[in-house]
């Protein structure tokens, strides 16, 4: 009785929630605006040079001087090698779950294939595979700096450097070091980047505002005053005002992607249900911090503020405006807190990688624990008096 | 029915302060069943507070209040259903119809849907905004704001309704029209404790308690107000009222003076023996005034009440 009285009051103020929105032309036409402007605006951004990717390898050879090319490799800084895989297929699931950027394949031969490389020069099998997750344009043109570093091979074995020069000349131009193998995006169009993260940047933006100034316009024309006199408890005032925009939360969704495979040609890997999981998570995520927000604000002004100054860092350090591994140690840190930096990874992962969502946990488990700090923030917050 | 059962509301030193200021000050308060308890003030002087208090949105600094039997704030959640309280501002929506605001608030309040239509009919009718249903609130009147406000504050037949200042936008029509349906509520056995600061509203309650800088300084019935008011009210009627102001401005004894048209109203220290022949010892012959004393009205208690408050 008690509980069907609370979801009463809670579709009540859903219902008024969406009638008013419906009333309120500029609120609803931020909501389809809003996704469409970003996109367009940031569908065709810039990239930047990447350094310290997180990578893994794999060496089938395991000789000294396969060793050598993943140390100089490391050395170059456009990598980190920070696992070893044991296999291939090992490398590549970590690619799609997110936990490494690049990785290396070392084949079991490749001491012949160093002794073809002098002997037949160009013609000659590339040394070893480097794959790249591509879904960053960024991320691919560094590795691409990687292609030609010249194979290391250790001295005492080998013939002095103006020896070995003399035995493979007439091979101006040896072959590359590595064979690429783009994943993901292998077209490398910026796009295809850019438009799962713009979700996540739209998503932010709005959902954030939205509630942070639903709850503040409740107290700044009177009417909270009015409704903290009624049985009205604070959690149903506050998850009857959230519920209309987590579904407004997922017609943007629908929308950027809709548009973003339409205009972009951005592939989507993931199930509906997957990317509504994700959306879902993230969604509530960003929905608490602005029910936070506006236990703080006391105008709707204040809560706009409040917004965006959550807002920028979270665009600027989430690896949405710059490649995440280029960013300095602290700025990491502080982009672990943001929950844009982890629904990022959640969403290129299931979207471009075709990830599943339970792959992507360790990204999620950190959006759930925000959500559950903000409404525990904002819950001891919000009391229902006027002081 | 013993006596203390009857009062719907005590007090007892409620106060609360804002950083340094003090908004209400140790008020006692006894607020009897079915009656219209008015709160009379001027702007500033805790009524607002003291409603907040009494509905358990404000904490209390200081002392304590039982509401329906209730203690506040801690069993304020208690309250929500007993008690309707309309806010000086108005506070519906006013990019929702008339019908979807009592609706809205109808389903906060659980009324089952069939009840819920059948009393929106009723207040619709009774307060004359049955043509009104659809349209939205922020377009209406000041008049049929007021109203829908009313009847958004009734709608769940509450035993005590707080009225704060609930006249204040709106015209002397509306306003008489407004005070009918506070009488016809109390007959109905509702307790109505409203705040106001026009004297001619004041005395329509059977009970009024007059604040001033967030004291009780007077209650009791308005005619008890008006019998027991510590001065003598005396009216001179004159062609030139400045001129017969300038001759008793230093007069000994005068507590007030107010100009209304070609009358002046003085009070009077109660000790001054002989008003009438007094002031006119202070006039000159050529004045062509006359004097008499005439009843006290509200304004005049309240005159007297809130000046020993500064002195």
């Amino acid at each position: 009785m008690k509980l069907l009285e609370s979801v009463g009051r809670i579709v009540a103020i859903s219902r008024k929630e969406i009638r008013q929105l419906r009333r309120d032309r500029l609120t609803f036409g931020m909501v389809v605006a809003i996704p469409i402007v970003q996109l367009v605006l940031f569908g065709y951004a810039i990239n930047e040079d990447v350094r310290h990717l997180r990578a893994a390898a794999v060496d089938y050879a395991n000789t000294q001087n396969s060793r050598l090319l993943l140390a100089d490799a490391h050395a170059s800084q456009v990598i980190d090698l920070v696992r070893k895989a044991s296999s291939a297929e090992e490398l590549e699931e970590w690619l799609r779950r997110g936990e490494i950027r690049v990785g290396i394949v070392i084949p079991a031969d490749y001491e012949r294939r160093l002794e073809d490389r002098k002997r037949h020069g160009r013609s000659a099998r590339p040394l070893a595979q480097i794959l790249v997750d591509a879904s960053d344009p960024a991320t691919y043109g560094s590795v691409a700096g990687l292609l030609n570093l010249p194979p290391p091979e250790r001295p005492g074995i080998q013939p002095p450097r103006w020896r070995y020069g003399s035995a493979i000349s007439g091979v101006s131009n040896p072959p590359p070091t590595f064979e690429a193998r783009p994943f993901y995006n292998p077209e490398r169009r910026s796009a295809v980047h850019i438009v799962p993260g713009l979700v996540g940047v739209i998503l932010t933006m709005t959902m954030v505002l939205f509630t942070s100034v639903a709850i503040v316009r409740e107290r700044e024309r009177g009417s909270l005053e009015l409704l903290i006199t009624t049985p009205m408890k604070p959690v149903e005032l506050m998850v009857g005002k959230i519920l209309p925009y987590v579904l407004i939360g997922l017609i943007q969704v629908g929308l950027v992607l809709g548009v973003g495979a339409l205009i972009f040609r951005v592939p989507l890997r993931a199930t509906p249900q997957d990317t509504i999981v994700a959306a879902l998570v993230f969604i509530t995520a960003s929905l608490t911090l602005g029910l936070l927000i506006s236990t703080i604000a006391k105008t709707q002004f204040q809560a706009f503020q409040l917004t965006f100054f959550s807002f920028l860092p979270q665009m600027l350090l989430s690896g949405f405006m710059f490649p995440f591994d280029a960013m300095p140690r602290p700025a990491q840190w502080i982009a672990e807190l943001m929950p844009l930096t982890h629904f990022l990874r959640v969403i290129r992962g299931i979207l471009l990688r075709g990830a599943r969502v339970v792959e992507m946990r360790h990204e999620i488990w950190p959006l759930a624990v925000f959500a559950l700090v903000m409404l525990t923030l904002a819950a001891g917050r919000f009391r229902k008096r006027l002081d | 029915m013993s006596e203390s059962a009857e009062q719907v509301i005590r007090s007892q030193g409620l106060t609360r302060r804002f950083g340094s200021l003090v908004a209400v000050d140790h008020v006692d308060l006894e607020v009897p069943k079915a009656s219209v308890y008015g709160f009379l003030g001027p702007n500033g002087s805790g009524k607002t507070t003291t409603i907040r208090m009494l509905c358990g949105l404000l904490e209390p600094s200081e002392g304590k209040a039982q509401v329906l039997g209730l203690e506040v704030p801690k069993e304020a959640e208690g309250l929500r259903r007993r008690v309707g309280y309309m806010t000086q501002r108005f506070s519906l929506f006013e990019d929702l119809s008339v019908f979807e605001n009592l609706d809205f608030l109808g389903e906060i309040h659980s009324l089952k849907a069939s009840h819920r239509r059948s009393r929106i009919d009723t207040l619709l009718e009774r307060y004359r905004l049955a043509d009104r249903r659809k349209q939205r609130a922020g377009t209406l009147s000041g008049g049929q704001k007021q109203r829908l406000a009313l009847a958004a504050a009734v709608l769940h037949e509450p035993e005590l309704l707080f009225l704060d200042e609930p006249t204040s936008a709106v015209d002397p029509e509306n306003r008489r029209d407004f005070w009918e349906s506070i009488f016809q509520l109390a007959d109905e056995g509702t307790t109505v404790l409203c705040s106001t600061h026009y004297m001619e509203e004041a005395e329509r309650c059977h009970l009024l308690a007059i604040l001033d800088h967030g004291k009780l300084v007077a209650n009791g019935t308005p005619q008890q107000l008006m019998d027991d008011v510590d001065a003598t009210v005396v009216e001179i009627q004159t062609e030139d009222p400045r001129r017969v102001r300038e001759q008793l401005a230093g007069m000994t004894g005068l507590l007030s003076l107010a100009q209304l048209g070609n009358r002046l109203r003085l009070l009077l220290h109660r000790e001054v023996e002989n008003p009438v022949w007094q002031v006119e010892e202070e006039l000159d012959i050529d004045a062509g005034a006359t004097v008499q004393v005439v009843r006290p009205n509200l304004e005049d208690v309240f005159v007297v009440v809130t000046r020993d408050e500064v002195s």
